[in-house]
């Protein structure tokens, strides 16, 4: 799951982790192969970009389709009015709302405890740690129905009432792992002795952790919580066992589309997008100053 | 991988229970909402349940397993044969782009392997709707292939193998083309150039040289797409038919809609030793670090 399905995990390039270091895949002289070569192989990666990106043009060119029935799948006509409308079906947007709210909440709650784990596997040596890493990659290679699947048998089994609770409990579970590993594979190797020598200076350890320890593990932080974001929005499978009646924006999309498919889904989809690629580019982009300094 | 972390032991504490207390909220969450519902699981798949409305009774009903195999056969067999294509599918097609990349992407790497990323931030079922208006009879792919000369007229793509194929191969094609660029990138490429000082030509050295050191991204990759694509019923539901159906399929609709939880779970549990038994596999030759994405 990656990183479920969503495991989905995709992440920041690594020159954001490690600053200062010399970029080693750098090829100075470009000798990879034939001139022809190469190019025939810049084509095929245009092409992959181009398969990639095909539904995502898809997806942003039928937001402004004016379809003639209830499914936005063929082309119709032009139109503005669906971005002059974008919350026009109520229930779309109420489980677009709840979606985000899910994805706040559980977020919040895996970073406070993912992060605590990197730290603790970062830093420490201690007995079993090659054993708690094995467990926290379990969660992230199960297949995402068999964590829906055992989560629901919990949950029934408790008489536990399905709904935005149990949809977060679930979302927490698969975003901790997930955040516990990406912050450490981002925290390791640093020189914790800095820290030592913050309190030999006289700091308190608060004060060395808000000093020195926070800012060196920010990046992997706010890496992980794109990342995991994105997981928790995107999932429909751990969702789909966990939810009762409750609906988050892809379950409502797949329950409405029995009936419709509006254009404001995509008008949303692509919302979303905007805002994550104007993240990404920002984060990539202060990393990128981090990295030159 | 895991043999360098010793490399990198600075200031590493010795600590004795703070990292224990560190782990404790992550670990504990996990421990109640993954590892004891799985339990619960194992104890469902070994139940009987009297009627549909009935509570499972645990009973030792090892029969739930061999119905699980001698039923769903084909289901199981669909989901392997067709995850092992996408598999491979997404090694082909996503290799040569993570090498072109990590090769030739220059002071745009960053950019680059950032656009692979961005599919996951739009919802993974409304990508995959998007794909059901590329597909379709009557849209401008099929009218494309149907003009090419000696094409059955009755090509279709939607509700084929090919298309549930394709839509895996899709959706987790990120998943592929990050493990294997962080591989490449960890690849010094002067040894190449000293491949080519050897006579050896661009392919020998590539085939002999890169290749094999970047096998580790290759195989993560492969577990990274395999897995959630082995457990996937969405492709099917939209691109596929019931004649495509998978096991992800038959395991959801057990659970939720005709509530036979002890066959169900019986299934998925088949699907998770199958997967565990790879991870595991997988991390006694290389580690868990890989699959950390």
């Amino acid at each position: 799951m990656v990183m479920s399905e969503g495991v989905a995990p995709p992440y920041l390039p690594r020159e954001l982790e490690e600053p200062g270091k010399p970029r080693r895949g750098s090829n100075p002289t470009g000798r990879a192969g034939s001139k022809w070569g190469r190019r025939i192989l810049t084509a095929f990666a245009c092409l992959v970009y181009l398969y990639l990106f095909l539904p995502l043009i898809n997806i942003i060119v039928f937001t402004f389709n004016d379809p003639a029935g209830r499914y936005n799948i063929s082309w119709d006509g032009f139109t503005l009015n669906n971005w002059l409308d974008p919350f026009k079906d109520r229930e779309l947007t109420d489980a677009f709302v709840r979606s985000l709210e899910v994805a706040v909440l559980s977020i919040s709650i895996a970073l406070i405890m993912g992060s605590l784990v990197a730290i603790a596997l970062a830093r420490y040596r201690f007995t079993g740690s090659r054993g708690i890493e094995i467990f926290l990659v379990l969660p992230l290679t199960t297949p995402e129905i068999v964590l829906g699947a055992s989560l629901y048998q919990l949950f029934l089994g408790r008489n536990v009432v399905f709904g935005f609770s149990t949809v977060v409990i679930a979302h927490v579970m698969f975003c901790v792992s997930f955040v516990a590993l990406t912050v450490k594979a981002r925290v390791r190797g640093f020189d914790w002795t800095l820290e030592d020598a913050a309190m030999d200076l006289g700091a308190s350890p608060w004060r060395s952790f808000r000093k020195i320890t926070f800012p060196l593990i920010l990046p992997g932080i706010v890496a992980a919580a794109l990342l995991s974001f994105a997981l928790s929005l995107d999932d429909y499978i751990v969702t789909d066992f966990t939810k009762g009646e409750f609906t988050t924006f892809p379950i409502q999309v797949n329950n409405a589309f029995r009936v419709s498919f509006p254009p404001q889904v995509n008008v949303l989809a692509t919302m979303v997008l905007i805002v994550s690629v104007l993240l990404l580019v920002l984060t990539s982009v202060r990393g990128e100053k981090a990295a030159s300094r | 991988m895991a043999a360098d972390t010793d490399s990198d032991d600075r200031g590493l504490r010795k600590g004795k229970w703070a990292p224990y207390g560190l782990l404790s909220p992550g670990i504990l969450w996990l421990v109640l909402f993954f590892l004891v519902p799985v339990m619960i699981l194992i104890r469902t798949a070994l139940s009987s349940k009297a009627s549909r409305f009935a509570n499972p009774e645990f009973s030792w009903q090892f029969s739930n397993f061999s119905s699980a195999f001698t039923d769903y056969g084909p289901q199981f067999a669909r989901s392997f044969l067709f995850a092992g294509i996408a598999t491979v599918s997404a090694i082909l097609i996503g290799y040569p782009l993570a090498y072109w990349i990590a090769t030739q992407g220059g002071r745009w790497k960053n950019l680059l392997i950032g656009l692979v990323v961005v599919p996951f931030f739009t919802s993974y079922l409304i990508r995959t709707i998007a794909w059901t208006s590329i597909l379709k009879d009557d849209g401008v792919l099929l009218n494309i292939i149907h003009a090419i000369p000696f094409v059955p007229l009755d090509f279709r793509l939607l509700a084929t193998p090919a298309g549930v194929i394709g839509g895996l191969t899709y959706n987790f094609l990120s998943f592929m083309i990050l493990p294997i660029y962080v591989s490449l990138e960890k690849i010094d490429f002067r040894l190449t150039e000293a491949a080519a000082d050897l006579y050896g030509t661009p392919w020998q050295a590539f085939r002999k040289v890169v290749l094999p050191l970047s096998m580790p991204g290759v195989f993560a990759g492969s577990l990274l797409v395999f897995i959630p694509a082995a457990g996937d019923y969405l492709n099917n539901r939209y691109l596929g038919s019931p004649k495509t159906s998978m096991i992800g399929t038959v395991v959801q609709d057990k659970f939720l809609v005709q509530f036979d939880y002890p066959v169900a779970a019986a299934l998925s549990l088949v699907l998770m030793a199958i997967i565990t038994t790879m991870v595991l596999i997988y991390s006694k030759f290389l580690g868990t670090e890989g699959l950390a994405v």
